[in-house]
Formats: C-alpha cells, sequence, structure tokens
C-alpha cells in the first residue's frame, strides 16, 4: 500500500496514544533507574516520543513547522546529551560512581 | 484680638520651655508675667468693647480652622467671647498676672524657675481656650489641658515621691469625671447634632427632644464631670493632697481659676439644666453635702495650706447649691469673690510659710502679726470676707446664695447656714492660732520671721481691695436700683431682643418679702459674729493651741482623719485594681500571652521541620515529586 | 479496534514498546544501549510511514548513529559493562510506575476531553528535504543560526568540562591506594 493511504486507516489519535506510552515509559525509567547512564538514555526515549508526537501533527496538517522543530529537538538534544555525559564522567572521576543516589550534598 | 488673647501665654510657654534654660531668672519670670498681662488687657479692651457698643453682636466669634471634619462630623476650632466668658477671662488672666508676679519672688530660689513659669503660662492657654471655646468639644480640650498642667504644677518638686503620687492622684480622679464628661459630650452631639454652644442651645430651647430624660441624662454626665474637676463629692479627695504643689500653683489653680472649670461648665449649659429639675437636685443635694463635710473636716486641719484647700471644696460647694436652686447669677458672682479671697488667703499663707522658712503647720506658729503686718492685715481682711463680715464682697455673694436656696429649700438653706457658720469658725481659729498668741516655733527664732519683698506683698494689697470692694459687681436690689445686680444684667443681656442671653432661660430674682431677706440677712451676720467670739475667746483669750495629732479623741479623731474616705477608697478600688493587675501581669501576660507567642515561633518551627524531611538532597525524590506535581497541574487544568 | 489497523503500524509500534521496555529494564547498561539504539529504528521507520523521510534519516544519523555511539564510549570509558547494580526496594519501582501511569492517564484524559479535531491535510512531498529546506531557511533562519552558537557552547563546555586536573588525580587515586 502506498505510503499516502495510511491516512486513510490511521487516526492521529494513534499516535497520540503511542508517543504518550512512550513518553510514559521513558518517564518510568528516569523515576526508576539509579544509574545516571540509564537515567540520560531515558530522557532521550522521553524526547523522542515527543519528536514523533510532532512529526505525525506535523504530517497529519500538512505544516512543515512540525517537522522543523524535531529538528531543533535534535540539536538541542544532541548538545544535551554532550554536556551532561561530561558532567557524569566528572562525577565519576570524582567519586568513582555512577549511582545517582549518593549526589545528595545539597541536602535541605 | 481674641487669638492673640489666648495664645499670647502659649507663645510664653514655648519661650520659656525652649529658651529659658539660658535666660536670667528676671527675664523669664517677667516675661511670663508679661504674657498674661497682655491678655489681662487685651482682654479689658475687648470687654469694654462688647458691653460699651450696642451694635456689636453678643459674641466676638473668630474661627481659626476646622477641626475635625469626617462625612457629617464637623467641629471648628473657634473662639467665642461673649459676656460670660469675658467676666471668665477676666478673672482668670487678671488673678493669673498677679500670681505670676507673686512667684518671681516665692519661687526666686528654685532651680526649675524657668519650668515653672512655663507651665504657669501653659496652664493660663488651656484655661482660656477652657472658657472661650465656642462648642464642647473647644472645652473638652481645654479642660483636658489644664488637668494636665495641674498634674505638671502640682508635681512640680518631681525629686519627692509623695508630691508624684499627689499629682497622679490628682490627674486619675480628674480623669474619672472626664469620662462622665465625655458621655455627656457624646450624647449632646447624638441628640443635638453638634458641639457649637449657638447650636446646641438653639435645639434644646426649641425643644427638639421628645422626652427629657436626655437632657436629664446629658446633664448628670456633666455634672460628673464638673465633680472630678471642681472636687465635689466623691472626687475631691485629690485637692487637699494637691498643696503638694508650690503655694502660687494652689493659689491660682486650685482656688481661683480651674476648680472654678466646672461652675463654668454649668452655667454655660443652663439651657440643659434648666430643662431638668432632676439633675438640678441632685447638684444642689451633692454641692451641701461636700460642703457641709469639706467645713467640718476643715476644722480639725493644721496645715495651714490644707485649711484652706478644705475650705476651698465647701466653698465649690456653695456655688453648686446655688447653681442646683438655679441661681447662676449668685454662683458666678461667688466665683468671683472667692478667687479674690481665696487667692488673697492662699498667696497670704505662701507669705507666711515664706516667712517662716517652709513651716505649714500652724501650731508651730502663733504671734507673726508683729513681724508680718501687711500680710497680717491682708490676710485679715482675707478671713473677714470669706466668713462674711458685712459688706465685704464675701458678704453679698454668700448672702445672695443663702437667699436663693431659702427660696427653694428651706432645709437646704438651714444646712448652707450651718456650713457658712463653720466656715467663720475654721477660719478664724486659723487666723488666730497663726498670727496671735505666743510664738511656739523651735526650730526657727522669732527674730528671724520677716515681711515677704513688695513683690509678693504687692498682689497681696491689690486683692484686698478687690475682696473689699468686690461685691459692687452684683449688689442686692434693695442697696438701691441703680448699682444693683450689674452680674444679673449683665448674664440676662440680649440686646434688647436681638439676641439670646447667656442664660436662655431667663434669671428671675426669688421671690421673698422684704422683711424676710432682712431676716435672713441678720442670721448670716449673727452667725458670723457667733463664730467670731467663740473662737477669738478660745485662741487669743485663752490661748488655746490645736493639740497633737496623737491626742486627737472622737469626733475630732474621725475629722482630723478626714472621715478617713482616702483610706475607704483605697480599700475599695485601689487595692483591687492593683490586685488584678498583678493577677493579669503574672497569669494572663506571662502565661496566656507569652505562650501564645511563643507557641506560633515553635509551631512554625515545628511544621517547617516536618516539611524539611522532604528536602532530602536525593535527586529521585525530587523527580518524582517533579513528576507529581505536573501531573497534578494538568489534572486541575482539565478539571 | 486493532484489527482495522495497517500491519506496518501494529508491528511497528508493538516492537517500539518492546524495545523500549528493555532500555527501562535492563540490568546490562549496554543492552539498554543496543536496545534504546534499536528503538530509534523503529521510530524512523514510523517516521516513513508518516511522510517525513528526512527526518527519518537524520534520526538514524544523530541519534543513532552519534548520540549513541557518545553513550557507548562512556560506558566503556567508565568500565561499566558488567554493572551490578544495587537493586532498589520494590516500593520505590511502585512510586515510579504510578507517577508515570498518572502522567500517562492523565494526558490520554486530556486528549479524551478535548476531542479530535485535527484536519487531515496530507500534502505530498511535505517531508521531502526540498520542501524542509525552503522552511528552514526562510522563516526559521534565525533559530537555525542560533543552533550553531549552541553547539559551539556545548562543545567548549564538554570539552572544558573533561579537561583532567592533575590535583583532583592525584587526590583520587590516594584514595584508590588506601580503600
Amino acid at each position: 500500500m502506498s505510503i499516502l493511504s495510511v491516512f486513510n486507516q490511521l487516526e492521529i489519535s494513534h499516535y497520540i496514544y503511542l508517543s504518550t506510552v512512550l513518553f510514559s515509559i521513558g518517564l518510568f525509567g528516569v523515576l526508576f533507574r539509579r544509574n545516571a547512564i540509564i537515567l540520560l538514555m531515558c530522557i532521550e526515549l522521553m524526547l523522542n516520543a515527543v519528536n514523533l508526537l510532532f512529526t505525525a501533527f506535523s504530517s497529519y496538517m500538512g505544516d512543515a513547522d512540525g517537522q522543523i522543530f524535531v529538528f531543533f529537538i535534535m540539536v538541542v538534544a544532541a548538545a544535551e546529551a554532550a554536556v551532561g555525559l561530561a558532567i557524569l564522567v566528572l562525577v565519576y572521576r570524582n567519586t568513582r560512581k555512577t549511582d545517582v543516589s549518593f549526589l545528595d550534598q545539597l541536602k535541605g | 484680638m481674641l487669638t492673640l488673647m489666648i495664645f499670647l501665654p502659649l507663645l510664653g510657654f514655648l519661650v520659656n520651655g525652649i529658651f529659658g534654660k539660658f535666660l536670667p531668672k528676671a527675664i523669664s519670670g517677667w516675661l511670663g508675667t508679661a504674657a498674661v498681662l497682655g491678655s489681662f488687657v487685651i482682654a479689658l479692651m475687648s470687654f469694654m468693647d462688647l458691653t460699651g457698643d450696642t451694635t456689636i453682636p453678643e459674641r466676638i466669634y473668630t474661627k481659626l480652622f476646622t477641626f475635625l471634619h469626617v462625612g457629617n462630623f464637623h467641629v471648628d476650632f473657634a473662639f467665642q467671647f461673649d459676656r460670660l466668658s469675658a467676666v471668665m477671662t477676666l478673672i482668670i488672666t487678671g488673678i493669673g498676672t498677679l500670681i505670676h508676679l507673686y512667684s518671681i519672688a516665692y519661687m526666686h530660689d528654685d532651680e526649675g524657675f524657668y519650668k515653672f513659669f512655663a507651665y504657669l503660662n501653659l496652664f493660663i492657654f488651656n484655661m482660656l481656650v477652657l472658657v472661650l471655646g465656642s462648642n464642647y468639644l473647644m472645652l473638652f480640650f481645654g479642660w483636658e489641658g489644664v488637668g494636665l498642667c495641674s498634674y505638671l504644677l502640682i508635681g512640680f518638686w518631681y525629686k519627692n515621691a509623695d508630691y508624684g503620687k499627689a499629682a497622679r492622684k490628682a490627674f486619675v480622679m480628674n480623669r474619672i469625671g472626664d469620662l462622665g464628661l465625655l458621655l455627656g459630650l457624646f450624647l449632646i452631639y447624638d441628640t443635638y447634632g453638634s458641639f457649637e454652644y449657638q447650636e446646641v442651645f438653639r435645639s434644646v430651647f426649641a425643644g427638639s427632644v421628645e422626652s427629657n430624660a436626655v437632657n436629664t441624662a446629658i446633664a448628670l454626665l456633666l455634672f460628673i464631670g464638673a465633680m472630678g474637676k471642681s472636687a465635689q463629692i466623691p472626687l475631691y479627695t485629690w485637692l487637699p493632697d494637691a498643696m503638694a504643689g508650690p503655694t502660687p500653683v494652689s493659689a491660682l489653680i486650685h482656688a481661683a481659676t480651674m476648680v472654678t472649670a466646672g461652675i463654668y461648665l454649668v452655667i454655660r449649659s443652663e439651657a440643659i439644666y434648666a430643662l431638668s429639675p432632676l439633675a438640678r437636685e441632685v447638684v444642689m443635694w451633692i454641692g451641701l453635702a461636700t460642703s457641709l463635710m469639706a467645713a467640718l473636716i476643715g476644722l480639725k486641719q493644721n496645715d495651714i495650706k490644707k485649711v484652706l484647700a478644705y475650705s476651698t471644696v465647701s466653698q465649690l460647694g456653695l456655688m453648686f447649691i446655688a447653681l442646683g436652686c438655679g441661681a447662676y447669677t449668685a454662683a458666678l458672682f461667688h466665683v468671683i469673690t472667692h478667687a479674690f479671697f481665696k487667692a488673697l488667703l492662699f498667696l497670704g499663707s505662701g507669705s507666711v510659710i515664706h516667712g517662716m522658712h517652709h513651716e505649714q503647720d500652724i501650731r508651730h506658729m502663733g504671734g507673726l502679726r508683729k513681724k508680718m503686718p501687711i500680710t497680717y492685715l491682708t490676710f485679715l481682711i482675707g478671713t473677714l470676707a470669706i466668713t462674711g463680715f458685712p459688706f465685704l464682697s464675701g458678704f453679698f455673694s454668700k448672702d445672695e446664695i443663702l437667699v436663693s436656696a431659702f427660696a427653694h429649700n428651706k432645709l437646704v438653706f438651714g444646712l448652707a447656714l450651718i456650713s457658712a457658720g463653720i466656715t467663720g469658725f475654721y477660719m478664724f481659729r486659723m487666723f488666730f492660732v497663726t498670727f496671735h498668741g505666743t510664738y511656739r516655733n523651735t526650730h526657727h527664732s522669732f527674730d528671724k520671721v520677716h515681711e515677704s519683698p513688695w513683690l509678693m506683698t504687692l498682689p497681696l494689697l491689690v486683692l484686698a481691695v478687690l475682696s473689699v470692694i468686690g461685691g459692687v459687681v452684683n449688689l442686692p436690689h434693695y442697696l438701691g436700683e441703680g448699682i444693683s445686680g450689674i452680674l444679673h444684667h449683665t448674664l440676662n443681656y440680649d440686646g434688647g431682643g436681638k439676641f439670646s442671653p447667656i442664660l436662655i432661660y431667663p434669671e428671675h430674682a426669688p421671690e421673698i418679702e422684704h422683711t424676710t431677706e432682712w431676716l435672713l440677712l441678720g442670721m448670716a451676720v449673727s452667725v458670723f459674729v457667733i463664730a467670731f467670739l467663740y473662737t477669738r475667746n478660745k485662741y487669743v483669750v485663752q490661748g488655746a493651741v490645736p493639740e497633737a495629732d496623737s491626742a486627737q479623741t472622737g469626733m475630732g479623731k474621725v475629722l482630723a482623719n478626714k472621715f478617713y474616705v482616702d483610706e475607704a477608697y483605697d480599700t475599695a478600688f485601689v487595692s483591687s485594681l492593683e490586685a488584678a493587675g498583678e493577677v493579669v501581669g503574672n497569669y494572663v501576660d506571662d502565661k496566656a500571652v507569652k505562650g501564645l507567642v511563643d507557641g506560633v515561633g515553635s509551631g512554625s518551627n515545628g511544621i517547617s521541620r516536618l516539611l524539611s524531611i522532604i528536602q532530602n538532597g536525593n535527586i529521585e525524590y525530587y523527580l518524582v515529586y517533579m513528576v507529581i506535581g505536573v501531573a497534578l497541574l494538568l489534572a486541575f487544568n482539565l478539571f | 479496534m486493532l484489527q482495522n489497523l495497517p500491519i506496518p503500524f501494529l508491528v511497528l509500534s508493538f516492537l517500539t514498546i518492546l524495545s523500549a521496555l528493555y532500555v527501562v529494564t535492563s540490568k546490562n547498561p549496554v543492552h539498554s544501549v543496543l536496545a534504546l539504539i534499536f528503538t530509534f529504528f523503529t521510530i524512523s521507520a514510523h517516521y516513513v510511514l508518516l511522510n517525513a523521510q528526512f527526518l527519518a534519516v537524520v534520526n538514524l544519523i544523530v541519534y543513532a548513529g552519534a548520540i549513541m555511539v557518545l553513550f557507548l564510549f562512556v560506558l566503556m570509558l567508565l568500565n561499566l559493562s558488567k554493572e551490578s547494580e544495587p537493586v532498589k526496594s520494590n516500593w520505590w519501582g511502585i512510586a515510579a510506575a504510578i507517577s508515570a501511569g498518572s502522567l500517562l492517564l492523565i494526558i490520554t484524559a486530556a486528549f479524551q476531553v478535548s476531542g479530535e479535531a485535527v484536519a487531515k491535510n496530507p500534502v505530498e512531498g511535505i517531508g521531502l528535504v526540498k520542501a524542509l529546506g525552503k522552511v528552514l531557511f526562510t522563516r526559521f533562519v534565525v533559530p537555525f543560526e542560533l543552533t550553531g552558537i549552541l553547539f559551539l557552547a556545548a562543545m567548549v563546555g564538554a570539552v572544558l568540562l573533561g579537561k583532567r586536573e592533575k590535583a583532583v588525580d592525584a587526590l583520587i587515586s590516594k584514595e584508590e591506594s588506601n580503600g
């Protein structure tokens, strides 16, 4: 079947549900995992879920702005991953651990 | 001119108060005197304008500014100079000038010299505001002001704790009376919608109130204020204690002027009192009781100033009797004559105290007439005036009061006559013991006793002359139509129907036959003679001396201890208040209030401790909180 | 409902969700990374289905090709291949599940409430480079330039953060020799 015919059978709601489920899975991962690297990866997963949603809307509404925004999200995600990992390496160097729960010096 | 007259003493107060420390004593003293003298001159000129020129309306009115204007409530800071306030002003400034003059010599070696004159000037200012205000609020302003000055001056020698207590006692008792006055004022505004004398009395006369109970209530409440200021039962015990102040203060404030503020209030509110016979009866009976009681106490007092203090209370009682009988002219007449001779007597006693180097107990005096002739002579004239020696000023005024009392109620007349008689007894007792007989002081040699300087004796002489001729103000009608009843005419003057007189309900002379009048006159004179002869016999011929305090027995002891009234007040009111204060201070304040305040602090501390558990620094917890927060936000937005 | 959906979509969604779950639950970090790469592949397939060809390719190149490789590098650097993360208590998992689940619920509910009023307006070739490029370089040229600056800042920051400091290193090696 042609690519365009997908539209006849799929509503936007399906993509919304899919995106939401992916987002929640990523969120669960962020809250549950203690390893800092896995944490960052789950954040990437969340961002991707959002990307999917934007693209879906862009396709359905025929507006290119959605995809341009995805482009920018990817840019930011890349920059954030780089800096986040640099910080992580630094923390590892100081504490020899990647466990997030040990970073509690800012106690109230 | 009116404004200048009132604010000249205030100016004197400010100059003496601020710069007095740097001025030489002579200048600050004469400055204070000049301020009051200036006011007197202006008052005299204004009075002659008022009465001489028939085109001038009944009063000179000056509004300075709007005192208060809130919604419908409007009061002006305004003065009015009408016949009643003119008479009062002349007395205040005239006698005030003489007393200022006297004080220059009397207080000359006191270190607070400039302060004294500042306070005296402030007092004159406040008293002028009181009598010259054109509405009840200005009266209250002055009323409170003179109360303050009384406190300042009674406790003038502040280093003595007892004097401070006396000052506080005066102030507190005054305040109790002021509560009544305030309530009366509120009621006046509520009923008649204004504080201005003209508007209120017009409404009263027009009979704009359905029931007269309001008027009675107002009259009684105002009288409570007068009770406090003019030392009537039950608020009179402060006056004898107020003798702790310097003698010029006693003369000015507690004899001639401030204590007459209550009388002025009642005369001014004549319209209200005229409609309330009940209030007048109350006034009369309280005046009578006070007069008798104070006279009896005076019989056994041995401090020269305390005798005069009780005498003042007694004479004020007489004035209130007159007011109660509706004889407003007689009351005002007695105010005038009493101001003359009582100021004279107080200044004379000050002269004695000065000459005796601050000895005040008459049992330690005696035979002073040889060493202080001018004081002796003037004091004699004062004594004769107060006891009613024929044709002196006191004779006429007292007689008028007795006549109006007789016309009103025979019993009141009888008791008032007795009170007048007792006056004779204690006055002559004091006079003879002080000036006649042998010199009894052991600390102070007789040679050192000296006459006072001219600055002190000159006012004595002036006042003595006034005490003699003062009766001319309101001679009784049987002495001739042309010269009689000047004061009566003044108070009832209506400019030929052009304006309402001071006494809105015109005063009629008591309807008594001439023979009865002569009879009453004779009774008064005979009482005087009896008192004179008895005391002369006892204290001059027999040379008796009042006994020591410990030797008092029976009724004498009761009188000497002032009927134990002070002790009764102490037990009834003061002790219970102090106990209540203790309870509140120790329990309510210490435990309840402190507990509450501390509780708030420790409570918030506890809550914050609870909340700080959330901030454990752990990122994971924070993340969960964030997610929950976002979820809640979205949920709220949704639903 | 699921019957009407085209097979490609169903299969792809299934694979995406499965691999996402494996990313989150795997004990081995390297496995997680590989699962994530697979997830990106499936998402790119979704993009193709949605007629966003350019994004599909870019997704693969940037995410799967660069970012994930970066993650792998760091993993290797820190030598975490045999990670034995202490198991978190169960209740923490429940708490996390509840939080995530509630957010899922709410967003779904929100969508239900708001209804679906998106007008279908398929445009031929909207996902191609030509169309996107036109929009990017005309309407979004300023953000585009700004991303260049953003990258510069990120690069500088990452390099600076990664520099080794001699004092810190000495401290750490001393700790290791002691403990």
